[in-house]
């Protein structure tokens, strides 16, 4: 119990570095919402968006969740599970483009998504 | 050698406490995990839904953007506050760190505030769970109303964490006198998990459609 009770308190990182982190979040917010101002195609803006979203996930989880400073053994039982779990439930999604030819295509219900 | 063998025993030696956390914070942690598939399993639902169907681009810059950016912004800066109040308790800080954590959840309740006047703005125009409003229908002719399901569905699902993490800090806030640092870092591991959240809800839900000529 002794070498767990040492580290108890421990608590990694600045409140600069915390900051730090905090600006960063704000900056690729305001990337994504001005993303949205200049007309991309739906898709392109998807990968965009999902890419910013998991580097301020990642610095989340990392600084304000402080798994950096964890042990290696917590953040591999957490991470890689997580991921490949979300991994296999997008298996489903391919499908939404086979639902999409059953829709009736009646007068005007043909315009894009 | 020698380095190896530290590496293994500073990473993977084990023993009593394998990931050195108490067994309250590893449940949170497994908390986290199957709460973070349950929100994946919602978005993923709404990616379906919108790519196999037509889809209504509704939200307008204000009100709904200007909304949910300042929401984001207050969530985001809840964050930073919560990472301070662990920081003071991890210095034994308590007092400085119950100021902290009740700063937290009052913009938590700024969030669930501003939330709710963005949702009373959509069902002023007609949005109802099962039912687009009339306007939506002629300009988006053919479009799902699934699309209320989806956003209040998951945007709600999302206010609600936010509501039960707001008690939760009030409590940890009133008891942190009697409560362990760890306990106190427990709290923090929901309420980011809860921010973390909105980083998908918000450019998913919101920025992926908004309406171009608005």
């Amino acid at each position: 119990m002794s070498a767990f009770a040492e580290t108890e308190n421990h608590f990694a990182g600045s409140n600069k570095l915390f900051i730090s982190i905090w600006i960063w979040l704000l900056l690729l917010t305001g990337f994504e919402v001005f993303l949205g101002y200049i007309h991309l195609n739906v898709v392109m803006m998807l990968v965009i968006l999902m890419g910013a979203s998991i580097i301020k996930a990642a610095l989340i989880v990392a600084y304000f969740m402080h798994l950096r400073f964890e042990r290696l053994n917590l953040v591999l039982t957490i991470v890689p599970a997580v991921v490949i779990c979300i991994c296999l439930l997008l298996i489903f999604f391919p499908d939404s483009f086979r639902a999409r030819e059953l829709r009736y295509s009646g007068p005007a219900a043909s315009e894009s998504r | 050698m020698a380095a190896e063998a530290d590496v293994l025993i500073d990473d993977w030696g084990g023993g009593v406490h394998p990931y050195r956390v108490g067994h309250r914070k590893l449940g949170m942690w497994l908390f986290i995990m199957s709460d973070s598939l349950t929100f994946s399993a919602l978005l993923i639902t709404y990616a379906y839904v919108r790519s196999s169907n037509v889809w209504p681009t509704p939200f307008k810059f204000y009100p709904s953007i200007v909304f949910s950016s300042v929401m984001t912004l207050v969530l985001l800066s809840s964050s930073l506050t919560m990472v301070m109040a662990v920081s003071a308790s991890a210095h034994g800080k308590k007092s400085k760190a119950r100021t902290w954590i009740i700063l937290t959840a009052l913009l938590g309740a700024t969030f669930i505030i501003l939330h709710s006047i963005e949702w009373n703005h959509l069902m002023a125009e007609g949005l109802k769970p099962f039912q687009l409003p009339q306007e939506w229908i002629e300009r988006w002719p053919g479009s799902t109303p699934l699309f209320g399901a989806t956003f209040f569905g998951i945007t709600g699902m999302h206010m609600f964490h936010v509501f039960t993490g707001c008690i939760y800090l009030f409590v940890v806030a009133a008891r942190v006198k009697n409560l362990k640092h760890e306990d106190i870092e427990i709290s923090g591991l929901y309420w980011h998990f809860v921010d973390l959240v909105w980083m998908f809800v918000f450019p998913m839900i919101y920025l992926l459609s908004i309406d171009p000529k608005k």
